[in-house]
């Protein structure tokens, strides 16, 4: 490996991306709209959600409860039924997204100052207001179970009293939240972004036929591929930054990790990113097949198979083996663990290993690919 | 200037065959070229010229047989046969959307001329070039003739010893071409080799050797003057008459003319003898009645060994 042939490519590939003004403003904005479009799509705000109630207790303890669905704008309490089959046929037809149902033993549990259990009905089918209605259902009966316990802690010292929403959700158990999604986002962003930006560029060399004066000259495939990907590792890095801004400052998603981590990781990320779509543009000698390639091996496993919206655990056995070979899944892990439960390189290694060797692969077989003759 | 330590042959082809498929566009073809000539690779479209320079840079593994460029096998140290060669490929390959002195400073780059160096490359070969004035222009607004010199230009940023110029100068107005050549000799005088391939005949007259390929093979090779004189110099004669046409057909076939190639506004005659056979055209063309302005022995342009040798070929095929 050469310094001075790898920086005249680099600086070469840095000229392309300068010299071409809307490529590159399309490279940035493209987290940005993505960011914008996914995570304010998934985090809008609900409300007046179409309420059930069946009140089996018919007490003024369960009619306390329910003036607390009333009183909340979130809510909007379309019926009171006597039976759970009304609610069946109101969540198929969607007039209604949650029921709330209070059992029999209500008012006598509170009385007996037990603990006490609310069923939250959900449709899950519309997972992302699911959640966030489940989230309002809770805040207002952990709000009535709180109002229970000041009176009865100060009349005597007895065990208080306690609601507890006991919540299912129906159709989909694996509830997405904004938190959850922003970081994933940030994953499946950087992965499209490198693989597109990757795969134009042997591809763009051969139509061009500067490829064959290239290969006539003593740089080294690898040479070839690191100077490119380092090129391409400033617009990939920005990308990166812009979309943990983005998720940071606009999405308040909580990063309670180590930001150096994050962007340790990320770079590791990026890099075998970018080394897969140069291999892919190595295979292809028109830009438009390697790009439609680079599309397709990165986007779509990058989204379905990394665990970003769905869950690794429920997909079929061999789907499972299939998303080992996706590195997006590695960095999924990584990137929600450092975000969202501020795990450190003691938990994450393993994953940030799996990494480097899947960017150490890709790497050389993008050189190896680049090493092939003319015709 | 060069340092040629290796002493024998710059370029030495043995035997190579180059198939793709079924298709066999290299042929057996041994060439030995020595170091400081400028060796033409003559031939129509599609007789194997480009595939052969590609093998010679490493570009493509031959099928079969060898060859070393500056002493080293093409196959098995091409990281060597690659820093002794400067490469042109036929199609225009520098970067549009760089600048003059930006191509320059890549190729330098890759060709790993020393930061030391290579302010004084640049500048000799912006003065080759004659670009001094367009150092900052982009590439693509230059015109054909100027991107071809800068193409040269940094084909030879590293000095190599060894060049290669496929089809430099196709699609480039003559006087381009006139002073694209006079870099070539240049080179030359400085002591490159240069294997350079062309389809303008002119053009063959300025090299030391030809060969000429046909159909994969290589027909003759030899100095320019050697290949006119195997055609049979003063045997070829040059008509000029009231009918071009007509004396065409009048002499074809007559045992006296062994060839007629309609040449220019005239027609070119290759002859046995011409003591005898200039009296006998005069009566043939004087019988049908067409008028003789000028018969006269010529000396054969490399067009004629051209034209003649491909027409032998074709009769050996058919």
């Amino acid at each position: 490996m050469n310094y001075r042939r790898t920086k005249a490519i680099a600086r070469k590939e840095m000229l392309h991306i300068l010299r071409d003004p809307r490529s590159l403003t399309a490279a940035l904005m493209q987290p940005l709209v993505m960011l914008l479009i996914f995570g304010w799509a998934l985090s809008l705000d609900v409300d007046r959600i179409p309420t059930f109630v069946y009140d089996m207790s018919q007490t003024p303890e369960s009619r306390e409860l329910i003036r607390g669905f009333r009183g909340s704008r979130y809510f909007a309490i379309q019926e009171e039924v006597h039976a759970y089959r009304p609610i069946d046929q109101a969540i198929d037809k969607r007039a209604c997204l949650l029921a709330v149902v209070i059992p029999e033993d209500f008012a006598k549990n509170i009385g007996l100052k037990q603990p006490t259990r609310v069923q939250l009905l959900l449709d899950g089918s519309d997972s992302n207001t699911a959640a966030i209605a489940q989230g309002y259902a809770e805040a207002v009966v952990a709000a009535y179970s709180q109002q229970l316990q000041v009176p009865i802690q100060t009349q005597s010292g007895n065990i208080p009293a306690t609601v507890n929403a006991d919540v299912r959700v129906w159709y989909n158990p694996d509830l997405l939240s904004s938190n959850f999604i922003v970081p994933g986002l940030v994953v499946v962003i950087v992965m499209i972004i490198a693989a597109n930006l990757g795969s134009l560029t042997v591809a763009r060399e051969w139509e061009n036929g500067t490829m064959e004066q290239l290969l006539s000259t003593p740089a080294r495939p690898a040479e070839l591929a690191l100077g490119k990907l380092s090129a391409y590792f400033v617009v990939g890095a920005a990308d990166m930054l812009i979309a943990l801004i983005v998720g940071v400052f606009i999405f308040h998603v909580p990063l309670k990790g180590s930001v150096t981590l994050l962007l340790v990781s990320s770079s590791i990320f990026l890099f075998g990113a970018l080394g897969l779509g140069i291999m892919v543009s190595a295979m292809f000698r028109s830009q438009l097949m390697a790009y439609q390639m680079g599309t397709l091996i990165s986007f779509l496993p990058a989204f379905l198979l990394s665990g970003f919206i769905y869950s690794i655990g429920n997909m079929p056995r061999v789907i499972q083996i299939v998303s080992l070979f996706v590195p997006a899944r590695y960095f999924m892990e990584v990137a929600r663990g450092i975000f969202l439960k501020g795990l450190g390189v003691e938990l994450l290694w393993f994953n940030l290993l799996l990494l480097i060797v899947y960017a150490g692969i890709v790497f050389y077989f993008a050189a190896r690919k680049l090493r092939q003759k003319v015709a | 200037m060069l340092a040629n330590s290796q002493s024998g042959p710059a370029v030495h082809i043995d035997k190579l065959v180059k198939k793709f498929g079924d298709f066999v566009a290299v042929d057996n073809v041994s060439i030995d070229v020595s170091q400081g000539e400028i060796f033409g690779f003559l031939g129509p479209n599609g007789a194997g010229k480009s595939t052969t320079i590609r093998i010679l840079c490493g570009l493509l593994p031959p099928t079969s047989g060898r060859a070393t460029v500056g002493g080293f096998d093409v196959e098995t140290r091409p990281e060597d046969v690659k820093h002794n060669i400067g490469y042109m490929s036929q199609k225009f390959s520098l970067y549009d959307d760089l600048t003059v002195e930006e191509n320059i400073e890549f190729f330098g780059g890759v060709y790993g001329v020393s930061d030391a160096k290579l302010p004084a490359r640049r500048d000799y070969v912006l003065e080759m070039a004659g670009l001094e004035d367009k150092r900052r222009a982009m590439t693509r607004t230059l015109s054909g003739g100027w991107k071809q010199r800068l193409a040269l230009g940094c084909a030879i940023l590293h000095q190599p010893p060894i060049l290669f110029l496929d089809e430099p100068t196709s699609g480039v107005d003559p006087i381009a071409r006139r002073g694209f050549w006079r870099l070539i000799y240049d080179l030359s005088d400085a002591g490159h080799t240069v294997f350079v391939t062309t389809h303008y005949m002119d053009e063959a007259e300025y090299c030391h050797r030809v060969a000429l390929m046909y159909g994969g093979r290589v027909i003759a090779l030899g100095s320019p003057e050697e290949l006119k004189k195997s055609l049979g110099e003063g045997n070829l004669l040059n008509l000029d008459s009231s009918d071009v046409r007509g004396s065409l057909s009048v002499l074809e076939g007559k045992p006296e003319i062994l060839e007629a190639a309609v040449f220019g506004a005239g027609l070119h005659l290759k002859v046995r003898d011409p003591g005898i056979a200039i009296p006998r055209i005069y009566e043939y063309l004087k019988q049908a009645g067409i008028h003789v302005l000028t018969l006269d022995s010529i000396t054969p342009s490399m067009e004629d060994v051209f034209v003649s040798l491909i027409e032998q070929e074709e009769k050996a095929a058919a």
